[in-house]
């Protein structure tokens, strides 16, 4: 048993390599389990505008951050400027430049997002953040040190203090309504946070929402209590519940910076659209280094693997069939190619075009073996002769209004020539039985590796999980150190149990 | 239902249980285990294993010559015997294919073994056929090789219809483990083939009396041609039977074999060929299950491979019953 060690370490690790990488592609990539299924994909477009100055004129502008977000593509759009998209760790952004500019101008960022799989929390915040709160001057230091005390006696600890402070806020509070009087209902918060040593920033979010144009970031805040950060909106807008926020500005100070330009602005239409969840994450694979996938090539090359990649689904098929039940067909992998004729014929037609062309096939071939010939010309001319069937049940099906039959130029020629040439043989041979029973064999294994080829669920599988493939080859090769039983012979040795 | 099926289907652990192997445990258990790969030549080439054992002194049935040349086909029938009494094999022929008997020849053609004719250049393009390598195992070219008729004891009379009978005893590691006499019946068109419907008489390996026989899988007491009671058949001279088989692994080297003999009415015992991966009817016709024996083989620890006289004293010893 020693000797089998080795075999043993090696079906373990296909196994763990294959589910490894399946569970990769679902869980990091965000590849689908199912077919089909769709994801909503958020394009947001920016349109900044300025009056150029006649001067070089440099625009920046800060891109999201968010981690709840996951950047599909982006684009930009400028007539004649340089456009440089700079993303680090800290922050990202679009910076436009252009030697000499006059006139309005108007840039555009457009960028596509999808809500992001494993969004990473945001990190505790540094104590010394708010180490030197601002300071005030009179009157608002008196007011705001009497908005934090009520609220302070009103509270048990800093969360129950942060909702307080939002409620006065809200409220029509004298004290409230002097900061008011001089800052933003944000500020004022953020102001009071800083007053009672709670680390706090402001934010700026954009409103998901489809079909929204001229629409402007939304000032919030941001207040760790209770050991998370919390988002918190305090201006009049009305946020819709039903749409996510995009947190787009959070370290930056500032969301556009336009230099050699004046009366700039910037206006964001944001509109939904649902796509295929395994196209959108591929795209997402693509730009990291381990995302290996077949989406990259052609789409040629693509269409071309993804009727490849389902070979090793049928050679599974007649592994099991042959090992394990134990069912007699004619060539090794015959079956396989039948199957994938079938996948493009439908398998009706298939099958009824399939036998018809062996039947003719064999009776020809019965005539063939008449004439003496040497046996590679006469497969040669047997090749001829499938041909020359096909064409004619082609143009006599045509004639005949039947379409369908026009698929059956799919099966492969020289296999269906080796078929005939094989099962003739086998009929002088061993008799018309045994042609029954080995014909029937292959059809039994070509329609069930049909059926499992064909399946969408092992289509989509097979092609967006290449682990599936390891798990194939760990699964051949288990089932070929198997010593028990077929099925079929449970019931030739039935006269001996 | 699930009666209806047991009915049909043996219970495994029933079949486990009475050492019956399967196809997939003889191929790798014994087969890939015990027959190594680079001398399977000796006996898939017939004209190889007859050389090999001509020189052990092994009695085969006689060569006649050889084809091996396309544009020599022609040739052959400078080779047939006056007797017409002869057939035709591919060298490398796998199952019993290819393999063309003729046992009269008259104005008519040849007279094959089934009673059809056939005329001559039936025969050219079965040479042609086997040049080819219609009939080799990989499809890879062949050669035809011409062998005077094995003249069957009449032992077998009225036991065989059609076609020559056969013995095949299974040799494991040079000891012979099981045996079976084939018989062609009409249904098997004189061939040995128990899949096509050839009798298989089961022989007990130390005195080579029936001990069962079967038909399309179902034990039969009788003859389905001629109706002659088969519990009766004991083969003469079986221990020289037994010697010749055994003498096989030596031979060929290989661990798992299936030796087929002939009588011959003057010869005696003929080695007919050697199998590599002789098939697992053998069981059912013996109605017993093989591996308890090849495991009794495989426990055997012995310093020095013993001789053949000691394997066959070591087989009577244990399986005389």
């Amino acid at each position: 048993m020693n000797s089998r060690l080795p075999f043993f370490f090696l079906l373990f690790v296909l196994i763990a390599v294959g589910l490894g990488s399946i569970y990769y592609r679902y869980a990091q990539t965000g590849v689908p389990l199912t077919p089909g299924q769709r994801i909503d994909v958020w394009q947001v477009e920016a349109q900044i505008e300025f009056q150029g100055l006649g001067e070089p004129v440099t625009v920046t502008l800060n891109l999201p951050g968010d981690s709840q977000f996951e950047l599909l593509e982006e684009f930009t759009a400028s007539p004649a400027y340089g456009v440089n998209i700079a993303r680090d760790e800290q922050q990202s952004k679009v910076v436009w430049s252009k030697r000499e500019v006059t006139g309005p101008q108007t840039l555009y960022y457009k960028g596509s997002y999808k809500e992001a799989l494993n969004p990473t929390s945001d990190i505790a915040p540094a104590l010394v953040n708010n180490a030197t709160p601002t300071l005030l001057i009179e009157p608002y230091a008196s007011s705001a040190k009497a908005v934090l005390a009520q609220a302070t006696s009103q509270s048990g600890n800093q969360e129950t203090l942060v909702e307080q402070v939002v409620q006065l806020i809200n409220s029509d509070n004298q004290n409230v309504a002097m900061l008011l009087s001089r800052y933003s209902r944000t500020r004022t918060f953020t102001l009071l946070m800083e007053q009672a040593n709670i680390p706090v920033k402001s934010v700026r979010g954009l409103q998901l929402e489809d079909e929204r144009r001229n629409q402007s970031l939304i000032p919030m805040v941001k207040v760790y209590a209770d050991k998370e950060w919390r988002l918190l909106n305090l201006s009049r807008v009305v946020l819709d519940e039903e749409n996510p926020l995009m947190i787009w500005l959070e370290e930056q100070p500032f969301l556009l910076d336009v230099v050699g330009g004046e009366d700039s602005s910037i206006r964001f239409a944001i509109s939904k659209f649902r796509t295929s969840a395994v196209s959108e994450a591929n795209k997402v694979a693509r730009q990291n280094a381990w995302g290996f996938g077949l989406y990259s090539l052609p789409i040629a090359e693509q269409n071309l693997f993804r009727s490849i990649l389902l070979l090793p689904i049928g050679a599974l098929v007649v592994v099991f069939l042959r090992i394990l039940v134990g069912v007699r067909c004619s060539g090794t992998f015959m079956p396989i190619l039948i199957a994938t004729a079938f996948i493009q014929t439908e398998l009706l037609n298939g099958l009824l075009g399939f036998t018809l062309v062996v039947a003719a096939g064999l009776v020809i071939r019965s005539y063939l073996s008449h004439l003496n010939l040497l046996m590679v010309s006469r497969i040669s001319a047997v090749v001829i002769v499938v041909i020359g069937i096909i064409i004619a049940f082609t143009v006599f099906a045509f004639r005949m209004g039947l379409t369908e039959a026009l698929t059956i130029t799919f099966f492969p020629m020289v296999i269906m020539a080796w078929t005939i040439e094989r099962m003739s043989i086998l009929w002088e041979e061993e008799g018309a039985r045994e042609v029954l029973v080995q014909g029937m064999g292959s059809l039994f294994i070509a329609i069930v590796a049909y059926l499992l080829m064909d399946n969408q669920l092992v289509r989509h599988w097979a092609f967006n999980f290449l682990g599936v493939h390891v798990l194939i080859m760990a699964a051949i090769l288990m089932m070929g150190q198997y010593t028990g039983y077929r099925l079929l012979e449970l019931r030739r040795f039935k006269p001996l149990a | 239902m699930l009666k209806r099926l047991s009915n049909k289907l043996a219970n495994p652990r029933v079949l486990r249980a009475r050492g019956v192997m399967g196809m997939n445990q003889r191929n790798l258990s014994y087969i890939a285990r015990y027959n190594d790969r680079r001398l399977y030549p000796n006996v898939d080439n017939k004209l190889r294993t007859k050389e090999i054992a001509l020189e052990e002194g092994i009695s085969v049935p006689d060569l006649l010559g050889q084809v091996v040349y396309q544009h020599d086909v022609e040739a052959v029938f400078d080779l047939l015997p006056e007797s017409g009494r002869f057939c035709i094999k591919p060298a490398s022929g796998s199952g019993g294919k290819g393999i063309l008997v003729v046992v009269d020849k008259s104005q008519d053609g040849f007279k094959k073994a089934s009673g059809a004719y056939v005329q001559e250049r039936d025969i050219v393009r079965h040479v042609s056929n086997i040049l080819a390598g219609l009939f080799s195992l990989g499809g890879d070219a062949d050669v035809a090789m011409v062998e005077s008729l094995i003249e069957f004891d009449p032992v077998f009379n009225g036991y065989s219809h059609e076609g020559v009978p056969d013995i095949r005893i299974i040799v494991f590691k040079g000891y012979p483990v099981m045996a079976m006499l084939r018989l062609a019946t009409h249904a098997s068109d004189g061939k040995a083939n128990l899949h096509q419907g050839a009798v298989g008489v089961g022989l007990d390996i130390c005195s080579g009396k029936a001990v069962a026989a079967v038909q399309f899988n179902q034990p039969i007491h009788s003859h389905p041609d001629t109706g002659r009671d088969l519990s009766q058949i004991a083969i003469e001279n079986w221990p020289s039977l037994m010697h010749l088989a055994a003498r096989c692994y030596e031979v060929s080297g290989l661990g798992y074999l299936g030796v087929d003999l002939v009588l011959d009415k003057q010869r005696g015992p003929l080695v007919l060929e050697l199998n590599a991966r002789p098939g697992l009817a053998i069981q059912i016709a013996n109605q017993h299950g093989m591996l308890p024996r090849l495991k009794q083989i495989e426990a055997l620890q012995l310093r020095r491979p013993p001789l053949v006289d000691q394997r066959i004293e070591w087989v009577l010893e244990q399986w005389s019953s």
